[in-house]
């Protein structure tokens, strides 16, 4: 792949660009070019500034020195509208449409159609919708509400109305952090097209492999600092890696051999209708199974459901040997059950809560014991206990009295973490443990799972990341549709064996 | 990833699942018919009860009193659309009728320019409010409980212990409340002219349909360009504007006005609004819907007399309500998330099926 020829000036671009947030320099003399016909990479750990790249092209952010270019002339954003009139158009990480209006509506927000005495056209809205829609290879209803979507139908939301809008520059914030390899692909032939007819992307993954088969140059940043614009041809995946950590990395896998010791968690014939059916496993201390399959497989729905969080219908649960009444997240937890879910945002923290607090919720009732004051909660010992598991799983923080929210995702990610083995659980079950986390942070918590299996803690751990799968299990579990469809031993699990089996082909693997 | 799933199409699962928009669209509608239900039950069982209720007087009397409980909850609706709320509209009534008043009998005054002044000192009411919600970044309640008591403490100041009688008032003021084009007072007329005009703006205007969009979601409306701020101030302008013709329209159908006129009915307004189905989280709801709720409060407090009831049954009647549609509304929440996730579900199976 060669770059394009460079005669016209960038369609956007940064230019020396920094910004600061009270004492945190987050942008330090950032020059970041994005050229018509191209998909521009912006690579990066949690925390390096890319977040605040695109929300000062998205004019949410105004930069503090430098500035923001469009066609070669100085612009000023002065909010959203004016990038949007600029042509702009950004894909957040978590999208953020109206739940409660139509997906037309979300799509045409402030630009609808119009009929005589500029009323909306709604029938034209609907049509012109429905025309998107076909374009992308989506059926959707355009006067379904947005509320229920999932994320992946979300995103194709978010790219229609990049679309509608005639988007000259297409800016996505990790738009495949929640997809399937499907949805993936779907997303990025209409991110081609879009380049063949002249628009300008940024691309933001964590994926380096996505980075690789669809962009033609990238830019580094590191802790707020601008290392380098590349042609991505011109790079190893390891060269990357290397720019964005400043360090060679540890094995990005750290999987410790271990001997399975007794069943710690004992999964029979589990139900619950309309989510999973039949589901029958066991986790032994000291093992990491790994639970697969595509999104909607119903594997969340597994481990809500063992939590407690929801009811099962039919089947039993015991924990060392306890059997754990359906429907109760106290009794699973006092019978040695931990759950790091999926969202660490909405259900794994609360996000304006200082660090220390969110690691003390878990243990409220041993913090009252500790003191001895009457049911009193000693700030003393919650401070104490916090640091204890910040230096225990390097949580990088400026205090501990400092809200959840001003943390990377991977350093959240450690706080969930903390939360729950402070609880001293036999049994951990994490959710998509490293979804959104830079590759630095993400061989961290991969090391971390991995020396608390060597410890004799029990891991059941979903994850749609294939090479996590297959890098840090003893054994794959795979879901189809609501079903255990396969049992794959860490020697035989391969991506074509647990991709077979997640798409409910006859695979290799051994039936369940 | 570069894995691609594939698997054979399942059978029997064609086409896309496109029953998520009728189900809200009933979900929606089902509050406004289950409000009349409501009110047919009410009039037909009181009716029956005593016969006189449904007389040309007893149904005119209704909606002269309900016109301006409506017209607040028009307002009102607006506001907590946008998430938002306004709670000094009673203030506002007891200002702007006693302070109109004070006006009209200072002179054969013009009618119109008394409604003028009225919806004047309402613009000014709501410009506070407005000012200080949007752009002070105050929460509502906290700006409009404090206006509440502030427009409330302007009106005793100026009304001083006195009232202002009907005799004072001309003639055409007093005209407004009970005359009417065709046999249908005003009153109503004012009303209905307005529920129209503000429902179809809402729902066929660009900028009306930004009101639902940042009741929905604040953050997505500011990604989205929406003009927050000056969304909120309108809102607060036309709450404030309505209540200060409500107050002109006080004056009209009572003559009579004290200070503490419409006093506590900030409650009554946003009740009625709730009723009607209007979320009090925003982004749900039509004025029609509002309208009715309101309609359905104060036929309540009509039958209430009728049946020589005692009225402070009316207070605890309207609570229940309230705790009604609360309840009902959370419920067909629930029920409506979960069906639209389930249909998305089955559809992304559908689709991973498919492809």
């Amino acid at each position: 792949m060669t770059a394009p020829a460079r005669s016209a000036p960038p369609t956007l671009a940064l230019v020396n660009v920094s910004k600061s947030f009270g004492a945190v320099r987050a942008l330090q003399d950032v020059t970041l070019e994005l050229h018509a016909g191209e998909v521009h990479a912006l690579a990066g750990e949690n925390g390096a500034g890319k977040s605040t790249v695109v929300k000062t092209f998205a004019g949410v952010h105004r930069p503090d020195a430098g500035e923001v270019r469009a066609d070669g002339a100085a612009v000023t954003f002065g909010g959203p509208a004016d990038a949007q009139a600029a042509g702009v158009a950004v894909i957040y990480q978590e999208p953020t449409l109206f739940p409660d209006l139509s997906v037309a509506e979300n799509i045409f927000m402030g630009r609808q159609p119009r009929a005589g005495l500029g009323r909306i056209d709604r029938r034209a809205m609907h049509a012109e919708t429905a025309r998107l829609f076909e374009r992308l290879g989506v059926p959707l209803d355009p006067r379904q509400p947005a509320r229920g979507l999932s994320i992946a139908d979300q995103q194709v939301v978010e790219i229609a109305k990049a679309i509608s809008r005639d988007a000259r520059v297409l800016i996505m914030d990790e738009p495949t952090a929640a997809l399937t390899g499907q949805e993936v692909a779907r997303l990025f032939a209409v991110t081609r097209t879009l380049r063949e007819q002249g628009c300008a992307v940024l691309f933001i993954s964590h994926r380096l492999e996505e980075i690789f088969e669809l962009c033609q140059r990238v830019t580094t940043l590191r802790d707020g600092g601008f290392v380098g614009t590349d042609l991505v041809a011109d790079l190893t995946p390891d060269d990357l890696v290397r720019r964005m950590v400043g360090r060679d990395l540890d094995a990005l896998y750290p999987k410790q051999d271990v001997t399975p010791g007794e069943i710690a968690l004992k999964v029979r014939r589990l139900t619950r209708e309309g989510a999973f059916t039949d589901v029958s496993f066991d986790v032994r201390r000291g093992e990491i199974v790994a639970l697969a399959g595509l999104v909607g497989a119903g594997r969340s729905e597994v481990a809500r459901a063992l939590f407690g969080v929801d009811r099962w219908d039919a089947g039993t649960v015991e924990v060392d040997g306890r059997a754990l009444p359906p429907g109760s997240p106290t009794a699973a937890m006092s019978a040695g059950l931990a759950l790091v879910p999926e969202d660490r945002r909405q259900q794994g923290l609360v996000m304006d809560m200082s660090i220390e607090r969110n690691m003390g919720l878990t243990q409220l009732k041993a913090l009252r014991r500790a003191t001895g004051r009457g049911g009193l909660i000693s700030r003393r010992v919650e401070r104490d206990r916090a640091a204890d598991w910040g230096l225990r799983l390097q949580l990088k923080y400026s205090r501990l009295s400092d809200a959840v929210g001003v943390l990377s995702g991977g350093n959240q990610q450690k706080v969930v973490l903390a939360k729950w083995l402070a609880t001293e659980p036999a049994v951990l079950i994490v959710d998509e443990p490293t979804r959104g986390i830079d590759v630095g942070t993400k061989a961290e918590v991969h090391r971390l799972l991995s020396e608390l299996a060597a410890r004799d803690l029990a891991v059941l751990m979903i994850s749609s990341d294939l090479p996590e799968v297959l890098g840090m299990a003893d054994r794959v579990l795979v879901m189809h549709e609501g079903r255990l469809t396969a049992e794959i031993p860490r020697a035989d699990a391969t991506e074509e064996s647990v991709m077979a089996a997640a798409t409910g082909r006859p695979g290799n693997g051994k039936a369940a | 990833m570069t894995v691609v799933a594939e698997s054979p199409a399942r059978p029997g699962a064609d086409g896309p699942p496109g029953g998520g928009r009728r189900l809200v669209e009933m979900a929606l509608r089902a509050r406004e018919l289950s409000i009349l239900g409501a009110l047919a039950v009410l009039v037909v069982g009181t009716t029956i009860a005593n016969p006189r209720f449904l007389s040309g007087q007893g149904v005119k009397d209704i909606f002269l009193n309900a016109s301006i409980l409506v017209l607040l909850a028009v307002g009102q609706s607006m506001v907590v659309v946008t998430r938002n709320i306004d709670l000094s509209v009673g203030s506002v009534v007891g200002l702007v009728a006693f302070s109109a008043g004070r006006f009209a009998a200072g002179g054969d005054r013009n009618i119109v320019l008394v409604l003028l002044v009225g919806v004047a000192i309402g613009l000014v009411c709501g410009l506070v409010n407005g000012l200080l919600v949007s752009f002070c970044r105050v929460p509502a309640l906290v700006v409009t409980l404090g206006t509440l008591y502030v427009i409330q403490g302007l009106d005793y100041r100026i009304a001083h212990g006195d009232q202002i009688g009907a005799a004072e008032l001309p003639s055409a003021v007093l005209k407004l409340g009970t005359d009417g084009v065709l046999g249908v007072p005003y009153l109503p007329l004012i009303t209905v002219v307005v529920m129209l005009a503000v429902g179809y703006y809402l729902r066929s205007y660009s900028s009306g349909r930004e009101f639902y969009a940042i009741g929905s979601s604040p953050e997505a409306a500011l990604l989205a360009g929406v003009p927050i701020r000056r969304r909120v101030l309108t809102a607060y302008l036309v709450s404030g504007a309505l209540a200060g013709l409500a107050g002109v329209l006080w004056l009209a159908r009572f003559g009579t006005v004290v200070a503490d006129a419409a006093h506590g009915w900030e409650l009554k307004v946003v009740s009625a609004v709730v009723v009607g189905g209007i979320a009090i989280t925003g982004g749900v709801g039509t004025v029609y819907g509002a309208a009715l709720g309101a309609l359905l409060l104060t036929t309540i407090g009509s039958v209430l007399v009728v049946l020589k009831v005692d009225s402070f049954w009316q207070d605890a009647i309207t609570g229940v309500l309230l705790l009604l549609a609360i309840s009902v509304d959370r419920l067909l929440a629930l029920r409506v998330t979960r069906a639209l996730k389930q249909r998305s579900l089955e559809s992304t199976v559908h689709r991973e099926g498919r492809s």
